[in-house]
């Protein structure tokens, strides 16, 4: 069984994510344990890619500024065997394909496996192209998670039955960034995921508030909450502690 | 080969959000490509409008001053709009249209593939936005001004490094947001499959004419074919009919800028490395982390960090050469080819009149070298004028 499970064990998970290296290595570091104590199950880091084109302006500024502090693939490694020293929380990769093409899969998943990582999430990487890696994650016991959007309803069945770790659902259209309304049919989606597989299912893109963690929660497996959390470490940087342990606070204790 | 690839190359790495439209845009292709009502309205369009065929020119003058191989320029800068880019945007905007879209978007880097798109949005009644580089807006100034008369929105992408690649990214980004009525006039031979397969085949016309123009004119088909490579669209169309005939060469020149031995440059083939990126496996000047590289390039139509799929083919398989041409002999070239034959080129189109240059003795007076004008140089007099440190008072 993935550790990923334990995210979910009897309780809604609550997933954050944050860019690797931004605002610097050992502030990404302490915000993850952070984000732990204020509540969350499951904690993505993104590695810093020059050209996210699944993220809106919030992240891809992120992925900038990381990479102008010299953020790098191997940083990344080190940063997770830093916070494994501290915490046992789920821990997920997500960047683009690229980095890892180019870092050599092999090296990439053994590293992976080696530091204490346990899934993956490649938003340039549909279904139709995961042989790229599927064999390599499934030696090295990293967890491929699969995205659904909305304009997936005729593909869910395809792309649930294998899922593992958790299925991230994507709530709306377009890429990631706060919104105010989704306007996605979240509901027949989730149930057509329910009828083929009972891996669970946590909702992302555009959740920021109370209102929209407690609706998505009830709904499904768990929420992902990405640029409101981003631009609170984009606007305090290294002061971002508390206020990121209240933000986290307040939204886990709704769920 | 498998479906959408090139060798190792091509492939459809793209957001789920996109997987089903693509799959729908592979689906209506395959059916319009072979419907003889689609064909029949696009070869009016292209005959009645665009202007098609394109002239093959013999450049008399160039061939003498060169004392070698006859010099043919294929005329794509005399199509209406000024480049070859209306091949592959009259076919995918007659297309967006059958398929019910009411919206077109596009990226573009020198402007010419935008002012190809809002052109045919115009004529053909659908929506159109526009994303080019900040860079490349401000240097481009004029076809920005373009493609508002012909009724579109032009954004200025801030994003990256404000260039086609970001414009790129960009243009993704918004067709996430809308697939339902959107369709995106991918500008060339790149991205996700079936996108280098359909611009390769609008394109395609180009080597359908100039192959059977040079037979009536040369009884013979020429020693090689020259094209300028940013993703590729000119030398696909230029090559691609070609590519059986293996006596003929086929040439592609990338931009290298300052020197492919500084930073400063877009040769791909020449620096770059395997990569996944846009959604095509591919080669892509990028760093030791397979972040994606600055590229650098006096043309911003040539301005990118890759090469289309089937580019990459070719070059793995030897069948095609790749070679790297600076912004100092692209200027040169530029120059030449106005004093010498009265044209005035696209600066992307003059990094092939300055490869022929380089060989065109090379060869014997019996053989002959095609080199695909790409485009008209209108766009590029103020850069060019600012290049040589002329005030011309814009």
């Amino acid at each position: 069984m993935s550790n990923i499970n334990k995210a979910f064990e009897n309780k809604k998970a609550f997933i954050g994510f944050l860019t690797a290296g931004d605002p610097c290595f050992d502030k990404t570091v302490e915000f993850i344990l952070d984000m732990e104590k204020a509540g969350c199950t499951l904690i993505e880091i993104g590695i810093p890619f020059s050209d996210p084109i699944a993220e809106g302006p919030v992240i891809q500024e992120a992925n900038l500024r990381a990479l102008a502090k010299g953020m790098t693939t191997d940083k990344c490694f080190e940063l997770v065997q830093e916070v494994r020293k501290h915490s046992q929380i789920p821990l997920v990769f997500l960047t683009y394909l690229n980095p890892v093409y180019h870092y050599g899969y092999e090296s990439f998943f053994k590293k992976s496996k080696e530091v204490g990582l346990d899934g993956i999430i490649i938003p340039d990487l549909p279904y139709e192209e995961r042989d790229e890696v599927n064999d390599v994650c499934t030696l090295y016991d990293i967890d491929l998670i699969t995205l659904i959007a909305p304009t997936s309803i005729e593909r869910v069945k395809m792309l649930s039955e294998n899922a593992k770790g958790f299925i991230y659902l994507v709530s709306s259209m377009g890429v990631t960034g706060t919104r105010s309304t989704i306007e996605t049919d979240l509901e027949g989606l989730i149930t057509e995921i329910r009828s083929v597989t009972n891996t669970p299912i946590a909702v992302g893109f555009g959740i920021h508030t109370q209102e929209q963690v407690q609706k998505y929660s009830s709904l499904a497996d768990g929420v992902i909450v990405g640029s409101a959390i981003v631009k609170i470490i984009a606007e305090h940087g290294e002061e971002s502690s508390d206020i990121l342990k209240d933000y986290i606070g307040n939204l886990v204790k709704i769920k | 080969m498998q479906k959408g690839r090139y060798g190792i190359h091509g492939g459809q790495y793209i957001p789920e959000t996109l997987m089903s439209e693509i799959q729908n845009v592979e689906k209506m292709y395959e059916f319009y490509k072979n419907d003889p009502e689609f064909n029949e309205e696009l070869n009016q369009l292209l005959k009645e409008y665009a202007g098609r065929p394109s002239l093959l020119y013999y450049a008399d003058k160039m061939t003498k001053d060169l004392g070698g191989a006859k010099i043919y320029l294929k005329r794509e800068d005399l199509n209406h709009t000024g480049s070859h880019k209306i091949n592959n945007v009259l076919g995918q905007v007659l297309m967006a249209k059958k398929m019910g879209k009411t919206r077109v978007i596009a990226e573009t880097g020198a402007g010419q593939h935008g002012v190809a798109t809002a052109t045919a949005a115009a004529l053909l009644g659908l929506e159109c936005e526009i994303f080019m580089g900040k860079e490349d807006t401000d240097r481009q100034a004029l076809n920005v001004y373009r493609m508002e008369l012909l009724g579109s929105k032009v954004h200025s992408v801030t994003s990256g490094t404000m260039t086609l690649k970001d414009a790129v990214n960009e243009t993704m980004r918004e067709w996430t947001k809308r697939v339902h009525d959107t369709h995106y006039v991918l500008g060339s031979v790149m991205g996700p499959h079936p996108f280098p397969l359909i611009v390769r085949d609008f394109q395609s016309v180009i080597s359908k004419e100039a192959r059977e123009q040079v037979l009536e004119y040369e009884n013979k088909l020429p020693a090689a074919v020259i094209a300028c490579v940013g993703g590729g669209s000119n030398a696909m169309g230029m090559f691609y009919n070609f590519i059986e005939d293996e006596t003929v060469e086929l040439i592609g020149c990338e931009a290298a800028g300052k020197g492919i031995d500084t930073a400063l440059h877009a040769a791909t083939i020449a620096k770059g490395e395997l990569g996944i990126f846009h959604g095509m496996k591919s080669y892509f000047c990028q760093d030791e982390y397979g972040q994606i590289a600055p590229v650098y390039s006096i043309s911003a139509g040539l301005d990118y960090p890759g090469i289309g799929p089937e580019h990459a083919h070719l070059h793995d398989i030897k069948r095609a050469t790749y070679v790297p041409v600076t912004d100092d002999e692209a200027v040169d070239a530029f120059e030449y080819l106005a004093r010498t034959e009265g044209i005035i080129c696209a600066i992307e189109s003059a990094h092939a009149i300055a490869h022929v240059r380089k060989i065109a003795h090379n060869y014997s007076k019996d053989d002959s070298i095609i080199v695909c004008l790409s485009g008209r140089g209108d766009k590029d007099v103020a850069a060019i004028a600012r290049y040589k440190g002329v005030n011309i008072n814009e």
